[in-house]
């Protein structure tokens, strides 16, 4: 990466810290800033956009449900390209700001070796070198790197066709479509994993911040970073002080 | 000459069934195309346009006697024009009306999106209704006969109509109205294959072109207008004529099979994830609050 992008992507995330606040409590790490948390939410406007948009025209079964949202079935045709050029806009940025934590390391290929007993909830806490982001993270966010250059490779030539030649629309769209369902799968996965799956992983993308409970059981790499504190250490205080407060019969409350 | 309502047999992008199916039988009708005794008046391509009511228009003059290069959004019907040099080293002017060729397995419906912006009816016709057009462009590259085209202004795509308001009312198309030769036929299919085939048999017995023959081509399932060539060989000769025109694979195959079964998959994603938070539940902050796990 060239200092010029380093530069333009420190100065973005400085500029939208000024202009936006974040309250880490007590017992609270700060896990998104507000550069990031803005930058998701607006990649995830523009990719829903792009996916209802794009739903409506990709089966006949869901056309006449999903083109009046979008006023009609040109209507949905012509804005399409651009919900699509939002979303790549937006996450190209959120690719700079990320590319660090999201790079590929030796313990990620370790993960995923325990992906079984990942799914399967066998441990309570993760190894002990998951950092900012785990493995399977990182995967769907290569995914959409991947699938973004697909979506615009193949996406220009069905938007120009006639700039393009024939065959290039009729193949190029097959390969959207097959982008567009590994991003549909991972969609629904991180939607998952994002609320329901994981208590507390919702408030991070909203107001920025984690418990620190959170932040040892799901990474304690990050968390020894961030606090130079040992997560297992810390976690194992914190079971103590639970039993403490269980044997004299007072209300468990969640220690920080 | 066919009479009677247009009724529709298949529709685009269209997720039930046809309304009106079968309720009516029609003919199935057909243009016939004697490439051998056009004589390259274009009053077909005025005709055309007249009938069509569309404007006069600069030509574009590439050194032939042709209109235009190809046809137009506004432009459907076009005579091209081809110097052959035979082996003989003669010529040969290879002229044909070139415009919509109402394949009966139409690669512009197969590709459309849009429901109801291609409709097929009964009797062959492959229309589109510009009202339901969304502009994807998605047939111009289904169509292995570079018909369908775009106006970038209306964001719709256009092309000949088989004059399917005439034919709805009785009459004839209005090319075959004006040509002066008795080149352009119009019928059902049945007689215009008869007639086609007995004018490809006078060519090779009388005329000398032993490979005169009928175009028809089986791999759109024939086409609903037809042309009586020279050399049935070499269609390629008249302005780009296909041999074997074919619908791109990922318009049959790919859209009608995969693509659904492949979203049903993709889909099959969210009851696996619920199911999972049913069976397996979250995973908490350790430590969770004091309490017993139990397997059931």
């Amino acid at each position: 990466m060239s200092t010029a992008v380093e530069r333009f992507d420190d100065g973005a995330r400085a500029r939208f810290g000024a202009h936006g606040r974040t309250f880490v409590r007590e017992n609270e790490l700060l896990r998104h800033p507000v550069y990031s948390r803005v930058l998701h939410w607006s990649v995830a406007a523009f990719f829903i956009l792009a996916l209802l948009s794009g739903l409506a025209i990709y089966t006949p079964w869901l056309y006449r449900v999903l083109t009046p949202l979008f006023g009609g079935g040109p209507m949905t045709r012509l804005l399409h390209p651009w919900f699509s050029l939002g979303f790549v806009a937006f996450f190209a940025l959120q690719l700079l700001n990320w590319l660090q934590p999201m790079s590929w390391t030796p313990d990620d290929t370790r993960w995923l070796r325990r992906l079984k007993e990942y799914v399967a909830n066998t441990d309570k806490l993760e190894p002990e070198y998951v950092d900012f982001f785990n493995a399977g993270q990182k995967l769907y966010f290569w995914a959409i790197v991947g699938s973004s250059v697909i979506f615009l490779v193949s996406g220009v030539p069905m938007w120009f066709p006639r700039a393009f030649g024939r065959t290039t629309a009729a193949i190029g769209y097959v390969f959207h479509d097959l982008a567009a369902l590994v991003m549909l799968v991972g969609f629904i996965v991180h939607i998952y994993e994002g609320t329901a799956a994981q208590p507390g992983t919702f408030h991070s993308m909203t107001r920025g911040t984690v418990e620190k409970r959170w932040a040892w059981t799901h990474h304690p790499a990050w968390y020894l970073h961030a606090t130079g504190r040992q997560p297992q250490d810390d976690y194992e205080a914190a079971v103590r002080r639970q039993a403490g407060r269980s044997a004299e019969g007072g209300t468990p409350s969640m220690p920080g | 000459m066919p009479t009677g309502t247009l009724q529709v047999k298949a529709i685009s992008g269209h997720s039930g069934t046809v309304p009106g199916a079968g309720v009516q039988r029609a003919e199935e009708i057909c243009k016939y195309i004697d490439v051998t005794t056009c004589i390259g008046c274009k009053a077909c391509e005025v005709a055309c346009v007249e009938w069509n009511d569309m404007p006069f228009q600069q030509t574009t003059f590439d050194n032939t006697y042709q209109t235009m290069p190809s046809t137009a959004w506004n432009y459907w019907n076009l005579i091209k024009f081809n110097e052959h040099q035979r082996e003989d080293g003669t010529l040969q002017w290879l002229m044909r009306k070139d415009q919509c060729m109402h394949c009966e397995d139409p690669g512009c419906l197969r590709a459309c999106p849009a429901d109801g912006a291609i409709v097929q009816y009964t009797n062959g016709i492959v229309d589109f209704q510009q009202e339901n057009c969304i502009g994807c462009q998605y047939c111009v590259s289904g169509c292995p006969f570079d018909i369908p085209k775009f106006n970038s202004t209306t964001k719709k795509v256009y092309k000949c109509t088989l004059c399917s308001d005439r034919v709805g009312q009785g009459l004839e198309p209005a090319c075959i109205k004006a040509c002066p030769t008795g080149c352009l036929k119009f019928g059902t299919k049945a007689d215009m294959r008869g007639l086609a085939e007995a004018r490809a048999r006078q060519l090779r017995e009388h005329s000398g072109f032993v490979h005169a023959g009928v175009y028809d081509p089986p791999s759109v399932g024939g086409t609903h207008v037809i042309y009586v060539l020279h050399d049935i060989t070499k269609p390629e000769l008249y302005g780009g004529l296909p041999a074997n025109p074919q619908i791109p694979v990922t318009y049959t195959a790919w859209k009608r099979v995969a693509k659904p079964i492949a979203l049903l998959l993709s889909l099959f994603a969210a009851p696996v994830a619920f199911f999972h938070y049913i069976s397996q539940g979250p995973k908490e902050p350790q430590p969770q609050p004091p309490g017993q796990e139990v397997p059931r």
